[in-house]
């Protein structure tokens, strides 16, 4: 049985959906990302988890038990959970404090809270600051605050929303330490938003990807950042290049993609005539400035469109009869010379392509 | 400027001399108005916290009803105590008219709607993401509010001292229901009236400083639990 699943949840705001149908299952123990751009549901989703909002439609269910059912079981579901907020806010007293107020609340003694309290703050790094008032923190304390607040209640959920966005890096990668200490540590279900998708590759052992509302795919990590369902769910996870085209043939799963009248080769069971969209990765092309023998078998002709620099890498766009996105490193792009213009050959291995349906 | 002076004198002189009748009434204003105040906000800021966390029929015009009537004249206000508890009135039989009770009374109904109103207005100006977070953590509905009214004590405490400032200054219910009686219900504001009319300006203007600084001793202690 999982610990926590929805079945068929909804919800509307002003008239709109604004979730979709949303079945989740998550297991006892399991690390959960839901990622997806801003604006997609994620937070929605975690409300309605921490019964904080009641949904449109569709049920909530606790290791079984339908959370809402009535106020009683809402709080009782509630105390099972913790939820740290995409902006924390942390209440207008000492650390200490706030870090006591969820054991406080369900009547544990204060000589308990004591200990209780006095451990997470270590755990969290902030023992030195438990008499401080909480809200004379940085941003990325109050997230620690936050963080610490809701492990005290050793929840049975730890429902994290955006925990490392509007933080500077170095706060960030604190941050994430953090709750990978906390995922190694403590027997504890998470569910995590994030639109950062590579920590939820970092992080997570399964993963959904949530689009305008609806969860277009799940599963474990590595397959939907290698084999994303849908052109959104590529577009998200950076497969920059996705190219329309038609399957001419199939032998063997190795197929033929007649893209803008140019053949890509691609491992891909879709049969003759389908209509496909080819996603790459730009770090899966390659560029050279003459055609050379190689494991890649698509090699294409084309001219360079526009190079950028980015830190250590260079972002060159190619036109090979359609556009293509390469990454290269910025010291190769020098020694080849690369700049607007400049004639090169873009390679790619068949087993680099993910085809998908075009819709 | 002369009586100014005047006055001014005779207030520092009376308050060094500790003058047993300003004494005792300075001492009665001050047990009547924070009397006033201690039920007032007993009764007020829980009802406030109960209007503003329950969602009903009405609830704007409830609101803008009560804060209309932060401007009530403390005259109607007595005119209303006077006919309930006067001997022909529906609470004449409790025997309160002219007594410090009555006084009492007409404060807490005056300062009853500045205590509502701003007590509304401070706990709708927390974050709701505090109460989302507090709920998040497995607070009761009745934690919730608890922990909303401490996240705006600054407010909180802000509308007791404005209904502190009504309830002490007011002089219309304790002259129509206390009646300004001599060692019973005559307060600072009564004496001054009664002083001024009687043409003793100066110790009708000792005792207007004396009134002033008991609100400023009051306010001071109110600001310390404030920031605490």
């Amino acid at each position: 049985m999982p610990l926590i699943e929805t079945r068929k949840l909804s919800q509307r705001r002003d008239g709109q959906y604004i979730l979709k149908n949303i079945n989740l299952r998550v297991e006892r123990g399991e690390v959960f990302a839901l990622i997806g751009p801003t604006g997609a549901g994620k937070t929605t989703l975690l409300r309605l988890i921490d019964t904080l909002d009641a949904p449109a439609a569709g049920k909530i269910f606790f290791n079984g038990k339908e959370v809402n059912s009535s106020d009683k079981v809402r709080q009782e579901m509630r105390r099972r959970m913790a939820f740290v907020l995409q902006k924390p806010v942390v209440f207008n007293t000492s650390v200490y404090d706030n870090v006591a107020c969820g054991l406080r609340w369900r009547g544990m003694g204060s000589k308990r809270i004591h200990e209780e309290v006095e451990g997470i703050l270590k755990t969290v790094g902030l023992a030195s600051y438990k008499n401080r008032n909480a809200r004379t923190l940085s941003g990325g304390e109050v997230q620690r605050v936050a963080i610490a607040r809701a492990i005290a209640v050793r929840p049975e959920v730890l429902l994290l929303d955006e925990p490392t966005a509007n933080l500077d890096p170095v706060s960030a990668s604190k941050i994430e330490e953090l709750i990978a200490e906390i995922i190694k540590r403590e027997t504890i279900t998470i569910i995590m938003a994030t639109h950062d998708m590579s920590q939820g590759q970092r992080l997570a052992d399964r993963i959904g990807v949530l689009i305008d509302g609806e969860m277009v795919q799940s599963g474990d990590p590595r397959e939907i950042f290698n084999t994303p369902g849908d052109r959104r769910v590529a577009e998200f996870i950076g497969m920059e290049n996705i190219i329309d085209g038609v399957v001419k043939s199939n032998e063997g799963e190795m197929a033929g993609i007649d893209v803008s009248g140019k053949t890509v080769e691609a491992v891909t069971d879709f049969d003759a005539g389908a209509e496909v969209s080819v996603c790459m990765r730009p770090e899966d092309v390659t560029v050279a400035l003459s055609k050379y023998s190689s494991s890649a078998r698509n090699s294409l002709a084309g001219k360079i469109t526009w190079t950028v620099s980015t830190g250590p890498l260079c972002r060159v766009e190619i036109d090979c009869g359609f556009p293509l996105v390469a990454l290269v490193t910025r010291r190769s792009a020098e020694e080849m010379g690369l700049k607007k213009g400049t004639q090169v050959y873009a390679a790619f291995k068949a087993v680099s392509i993910h085809v998908i349906q075009r819709h | 400027m002369e009586n100014l002076w005047n006055g001014l004198v005779k207030a520092v002189e009376l308050i060094i001399t500790l003058d047993p009748e300003v004494m005792q009434i300075a001492g009665r204003s001050l047990s009547i108005g924070l009397t006033s105040i201690v039920i007032g906000s007993l009764i007020c800021i829980p009802v406030a916290s109960l209007i503003h966390f329950n969602q009903f029929w009405g609830k704007r015009i409830l609101v803008s009803l009560i804060q209309t009537f932060y401007s009530i004249p403390t005259v109607v206000v007595g005119l209303f105590v006077f006919v309930m508890v006067s001997n022909a009135g529906p609470l004449g039989g409790l025997g309160i008219l002219f007594t410090p009770t009555a006084i009492v009374v007409g404060q807490v109904i005056l300062i009853t709607p500045i205590l509502l109103g701003l007590t509304i207005s401070a706990l709708s100006g927390v974050d709701r993401t505090i109460l989302d977070t507090a709920r998040s953590l497995g607070a009761s509905s009745w934690q919730v509010a608890v922990l909303v009214i401490k996240e705006a004590r600054f407010m909180v405490v802000a509308a007791v001292i404005m209904g502190f400032g009504r309830a002490i200054s007011e002089v219309g219910i304790s002259l129509m229901v206390g009646g300004n009686i001599r060692g019973a219900t005559r307060v600072i504001t009564t004496a001054i009236s009664l002083e001024t009319g009687k043409g003793d300006i100066e110790l009708a203007l000792a005792l207007g400083m004396i009134l002033i600084f008991l609100a400023l001793v009051v306010n001071i202690i109110m600001n310390r639990i404030q920031q605490r």
